[in-house]
């Protein structure tokens, strides 16, 4: 086939949109609407990148422009990217591992759309305004209107508060999907289910001569324990919305509420509780319970300890709910047992139950050999390396003595977050895409393996190197949210920015590889009305 | 007396190893799970040996840097401790208003920092040594040990 062809009508013109189920195209708008905003995310970063070697680089980037672009990244990169693979992926395995269907498709079409508009709305507003009080969003710095256009920031907060709407609306239909009784179906077992979902059952089939069955598998078991976390953190977020916005919709009608009203400590502690839900609730226990599905996909074996991974995933959610104080270690008037027990000792748990995690997938790697090096076990060893990069990291800033060097400084975002969040939960995000592309396009095929492999190589090396780099920066003394101007930490920015533009050039390839393999109509017809009329996942071979 | 130059050596030394050899662990094993296998599953005492060592790990760590780096006690035991000096010094529109132009200290003086925000959330720091101080908040007590003659400077974040 041609190249405009392929372009147009998908590699050997096997990717039909006509063919696909309403659940298929529902699971295929999350995967293109969160790898859009990855791109935006890429971007982004690759221009901030510039900013911090030169601002002369950085197209025109201005210092406000700067700071607002460095508070609406993370969050279109956790809600409008990560948020929508995850929310697209989950809505479709929980219902294929559960072999019924998803409890409403409508709920989920409201959900994509909440989370895709909800997000543009932040980004546009934190773009057009420059508000920019950074993403931790240290009170009062979100209801400074010395600083900050007071509308610029109501549609901020109304943008993420319509993404938070959009989450509630995914754990309603995961919950319910888990739980209710398909028509035609025997009664389902409600509590028995949640119990099975939430790890319960493992957790006593551990001490219990007489073993419980599990009634949903283990990776629906992970699904819905992080989903607890995510309707938790939704309620925070929510919370601390509503709060700015009514400071903000005081000082649009000329009143200035007081900032010393709200305790700026209290305020942060709750915020971080909230916050941390998805940092270290959530996502280790959704790339937790994806590690074991793919293993388990992958090697066609049984895991290995499973009643110790699910025991496990019961235990992380007493961690995360537990674990915030390490935010708050050099805060003075935190008390100083919240610091040991929340910050030091809890945190060292998740070394734990992410160390359970990462063995027991390996372990189940190693029971299937040998297996074939492809691209969903290798960007799956890719994710199980930035876990295991990253959370010693984590480990290390939680520690009360370290804290006092690395807090605050580059070492933070970048051996930690960055490697956590780009090779860790990335290269999983993109492990799963691989295995379920097949599955959710009717067989399409990939349009080139050699692109998927320059997409792995240039992913890992780009986010390593860019972590690595911002680390060096970090432990020299480079702040995280600071412009430099006299190029104090050039180097390692410059070694960042090559190691940056490495993540684009993987984006790019990716990118381009799977609009070849489905071409542009194919692209275009995912967003077009299914017109298989069927709540199956699949469609039904004839 | 440890100080921040060697914790933050230390810290770089250890981290580096262990990248290098989780790294090295990782690409081992991608090459040999695409080869024949014994056949053998891992055994389970190897994974609870692993949970262990784990547990170990995760613990030491702030055992060993709560009896090695002395900011850590002291700061935790800071209410007990009798202050040589102290310094008011109060954050507003993102600079510092200092008691005086330049602060000095006597080698092996315990000092007080009492800082104060008068608007917003800011880091205060003798770097590299980084602190959270809030408007609005209590105000904040730092020791740092000042143990040899040195010059530092004040940072500000957010």
């Amino acid at each position: 086939m041609s190249f405009i062809k392929t372009l147009t009508n998908s590699e050997q013109g096997l990717f039909k949109p006509d063919s696909l189920t309403p659940m298929q195209k529902l699971a295929l708008r999350f995967v293109v609407v969160g790898l859009i905003y990855y791109g935006v995310v890429v971007i982004e970063g690759m221009l901030m990148r510039l900013f911090e070697v030169n601002q002369g680089l950085a197209l025109g980037v201005s210092p406000e422009q700067f700071f607002a672009i460095m508070t609406a990244h993370p969050l279109v990169g956790i809600f409008g990217s990560t948020y929508s693979i995850v929310f697209g992926a989950f809505l479709f395995l929980v219902p294929f591992l559960m072999k019924k269907p998803l409890w409403s498709i409508k709920l989920g079409n409201w959900n994509l759309w909440l989370i895709t508009i909800g997000t543009f709305v932040f980004w546009f507003a934190g773009f057009v305004s420059h508000y920019s009080p950074l993403y931790t969003l240290y009170w009062p710095l979100p209801a400074d209107f010395s600083q900050f256009s007071v509308l610029g920031g109501t549609f901020f907060i109304v943008g993420i508060a319509l993404v938070m709407v959009g989450t509630a609306f995914f754990v309603i239909n995961i919950y319910k999907t888990i739980t209710y009784t398909p028509e035609g179906w025997g009664k389902q077992p409600k509590g028995a289910l949640i119990k099975s979902a939430l790890g319960l059952t493992g957790l006593t089939n551990l001490f219990s001569k007489k073993k419980k069955e599990h009634l949903v598998s283990l990776p629906v078991a992970a699904i819905a324990r992080g989903t607890v976390d995510t309707a938790f953190n939704a309620v925070v977020i929510l919370f601390a919305g509503v709060l700015i916005l009514i400071y903000m919709v005081a000082e649009l009608f000329g009143v200035s509420l007081k900032h010393s009203a709200i305790d700026a400590l209290l305020y942060k502690n709750i915020f971080w509780w909230g916050l941390d839900l998805i940092a270290d609730g959530l996502v280790l226990i959704f790339v937790a319970g994806t590690w074991y599905l793919l293993a388990t996909l992958i090697t066609g074996k049984k895991l290995f300890m499973e009643n110790w991974a699910r025991a496990a995933l019961f235990v992380e959610m007493i961690v995360s709910w537990t674990v915030w104080s390490h935010h708050l270690m050099s805060d003075q008037a935190q008390p100083g047992i919240l610091k040991i027990l929340s910050g030091e000792m809890v945190t060292a748990f998740e070394l734990i139950t992410q160390g359970l995690a990462f063995f027991i997938t390996l372990a189940t790697l190693w029971s299937a050999r040998p297996l074939k090096m492809n691209p969903p076990l290798k960007f799956l060893l890719g994710g199980l390396l930035g876990f295991a990069l990253a959370v010693p990291a984590g480990i290390m800033q939680a520690d009360l003595g370290l804290n006092r060097i690395l807090h605050n400084t580059q070492w933070i975002v970048g051996p930690h977050v960055h490697v956590a969040i780009l090779i860790g939960l990335t290269m999983t995000l993109y492990s799963a895409i691989y295995f379920l592309f097949p599955i959710l396009t009717n067989g399409a095929k990939l349009y080139s393996n050699k692109l998927a492999s320059f997409h792995f190589w240039a992913h890992l090396l780009g986010g390593i190197g860019m972590g690595a780099f911002m680390g060096m920066a970090g432990l020299r003394g480079m702040l995280r949210r600071s412009i430099y101007l006299n190029g104090e930490f050039n180097i390692y920015m410059i070694l960042a920015a090559i190691s940056g533009s490495f993540l684009l050039l993987a984006f790019l390839a990716f990118f381009y590889n799977i609009v070849m393999s489905v071409g542009l109509k194919g692209v275009l017809g995912i967003f077009m009305p299914a017109k298989l009329k069927t709540t199956e996942l699949l469609p039904t071979e004839k | 007396m440890i100080d921040s130059n060697i914790v933050l050596t230390g810290q770089t030394v250890a981290y580096t190893f262990y990248v290098l050899a989780i790294m090295a662990l990782m690409g081992w094993f991608s090459y040999k799970v695409t080869r024949n296998g014994s056949g053998k599953v891992v055994k389970p005492a190897l994974f609870y040996s692993f949970v262990g060592f784990l547990v170990v790990i995760g613990v030491s760590l702030h055992i060993v840097t709560h009896e090695t780096i002395p900011w850590k006690s002291m700061d935790l035991n800071r209410a007990e401790i009798k202050a040589d000096k102290e310094f008011h010094i109060t954050m507003q529109n993102h600079k510092y208003l200092l008691p005086v132009p330049k602060l000095t200290i006597t080698k092996n003086e315990k000092v007080r920092f009492i800082v104060e925000s008068k608007d917003l959330t800011y880091g205060f720091g003798l770097f590299p040594v980084m602190l959270m101080i809030y408007f609005g908040s209590l105000i904040v007590r730092l020791f740092i040990p000042f143990d040899r003659l040195n010059i530092r400077d004040l940072k500000e974040s957010i």
